[in-house]
């Protein structure tokens, strides 16, 4: 089932600029262009750009486009207005996550949904499946692409090349622009990395142009571009969700702490099963640890209480740049999911690390 | 990229010096520090011990991934680099000088023929 990798149009920027490009949901991407700490902690201080151009965009058209979204997403859709996106999941009818997305209302009848790379096939067949109201859906996911621009100093890298006054832009609003004389820029205050900054979504036919007017006029503010490694440990330590990785198919969307974008004021689908699951309560929750100890915690690892018994599974672990220390994220199950509970990581057969139950976010 | 003629490479993407006194100096290429990325953290636990060629000794572990480290030959691991314990980092920058991982003394010193040359070591990562 390994399908050919697909390029995006920056291909060609990204080897020339040094990256290495690695297999990543169907697509070649750049994981670093030199060092990812060193790229982690341009972001977290100063700037940094990423291409996330393989992430999906669909389009909903019609007079019904939010009666279907309404079915298809947790998240109340009703309350967005022209210029405003939230964050949702496309829960599935077995209680797991068929995805998480952003949604965005570009007008009343218009809505894009951006949608992971890996289940752009998968997203689409599901939300055909449920439009039962005959809603146009155009997948443009092969024609955008999308730059992640983020840091403290975003604002600055950018504000030269675009007479839309970025500052004025709220955490998960969007403005349609003139960036670097490219028309109808989507600039989105939203991100990955818990740094600031915005998405920008544009025609692949631009995209070579607005990085490079990026790349110059951010460096003056130690714009760098940043490669998917350091897009990973940027959202570790804000605690943010990686499907495949912390939530999927399986899991469950209240065990995973995504109760707060679970509007039940709404019929969704699956939503009865969830709202009794949220009322009655759950065995484990998706936590955040710290290691104390040497060591990497990694997916799939167990979870073990003092004595050895297993009480839960990694789902994220990476060494944090920030904090000099490992953090992670898994399902831990209850009590010991409390805050500063003691816990052991099974990072090799016969070792054992000790990690302390964490809020997040970490940083 | 970077492969000394005076070392002698192996499939797992090591490197080993013969010193004049007759010890050997192992490393990772420039390669394999190249493909792991940021090095973070080095485990070698069995200085003092004898392990056979192909066995694994320690465990280097990159932000992304962690991966086994085998012995090119038999030998007893004399020494292991401490400076990397505070600096991992020198692996990456420095694979072949500062950032050596181990030293051992070989079991037979003949061993090291059964192991790549430069050129050959390149052509099999090219």
């Amino acid at each position: 089932m390994q399908e050919p990798t697909q390029k995006v149009a920056l291909d060609a920027v990204h080897r020339e600029a040094g990256a290495k490009m690695i297999p990543f949901a169907g697509f070649e991407m750049p994981v670093w262009y030199d060092s990812q700490i060193a790229e982690h902690h341009a972001v977290r201080q100063a700037v940094g750009m990423f291409d996330v151009s393989h992430m999906g965009e669909f389009f909903l058209r019609g007079e019904h486009a939010l009666t279907l979204i309404q079915k298809v997403i947790s998240n109340d859709a009703t309350t967005l207005y022209d210029g405003k996106a939230l964050y949702a999941y496309l829960p599935n009818e077995k209680g797991g996550i068929v995805d998480d997305l952003l949604v965005y209302r570009l007008s009343e009848q218009e809505y894009m949904l951006v949608v992971n790379a890996s289940n752009i096939e998968k997203d689409l067949a599901w939300i055909q499946s449920h439009n039962e109201w005959n809603v146009e859906i155009e997948d443009r996911s092969a024609h955008l692409s999308l730059f992640a621009v983020q840091g403290p100093k975003a604002i600055e890298a950018l504000q030269s090349l675009t007479d839309t006054d970025l500052a004025a832009i709220k955490f998960y609003h969007f403005e349609q622009g003139t960036m670097a004389g490219i028309e109808n820029v989507i600039i989105s205050a939203t991100g990955y990395t818990g740094a600031g900054g915005f998405e920008l979504y544009l025609p692949n036919e631009q995209a070579e142009k607005l990085w490079h007017a990026i790349i110059n006029a951010g460096k003056p503010y130690g714009l760098v571009p940043v490669g998917l490694a350091a897009r990973d440990t940027l959202r570790l330590e804000k605690g943010y969700c990686l499907y495949g990785n912390d939530i999927d198919e399986n899991t469950s969307p209240i065990e995973a702490g995504l109760g707060w974008v679970t509007k039940f004021n709404k019929n969704f689908i699956n939503s009865e099963a969830l709202q009794k699951q949220k009322e009655e309560g759950v065995a484990q929750k998706l936590v955040g640890f710290v290691l104390e100890d040497k060591g990497i915690a990694r997916k799939d690892h167990a979870i073990t209480d003092a004595e050895g018994n297993i009480i839960g599974r990694v789902t994220s672990g990476v060494p944090s740049p920030t904090l000099g220390k490992s953090i992670g994220l898994g399902y831990i199950k209850k009590p010991f999911d409390k805050n500063d509970t003691e816990i052991f990581i099974a990072i090799r057969p016969k070792k054992q690390v000790k990690a302390r139950v964490t809020k997040i976010p970490f940083v | 990229m970077n492969f000394p003629e005076n070392l002698r490479y192996t499939e797992e993407h090591e490197w080993v010096r013969l010193e004049n006194d007759g010890t050997m100096t192992i490393g990772i290429t420039d390669f394999a520090q190249s493909e792991l990325g940021d090095i973070v953290y080095v485990e070698v636990d069995t200085v003092g011990d004898t392990i056979e060629g192909g066995e694994v000794f320690g465990s280097i572990e990159a932000v992304k991934t962690v991966s086994d480290l085998y012995m090119p030959v038999s030998g007893e691991i004399l020494e292991f680099n401490e400076a990397i314990e505070d600096n991992p980092e020198i692996v990456n920058t420095n694979p072949y000088k500062g950032g050596w991982l181990i030293k051992i003394k070989p079991e037979n010193a003949d061993d090291l023929e059964n192991l790549m040359t430069a050129e050959e070591y390149r052509a099999t990562v090219e």
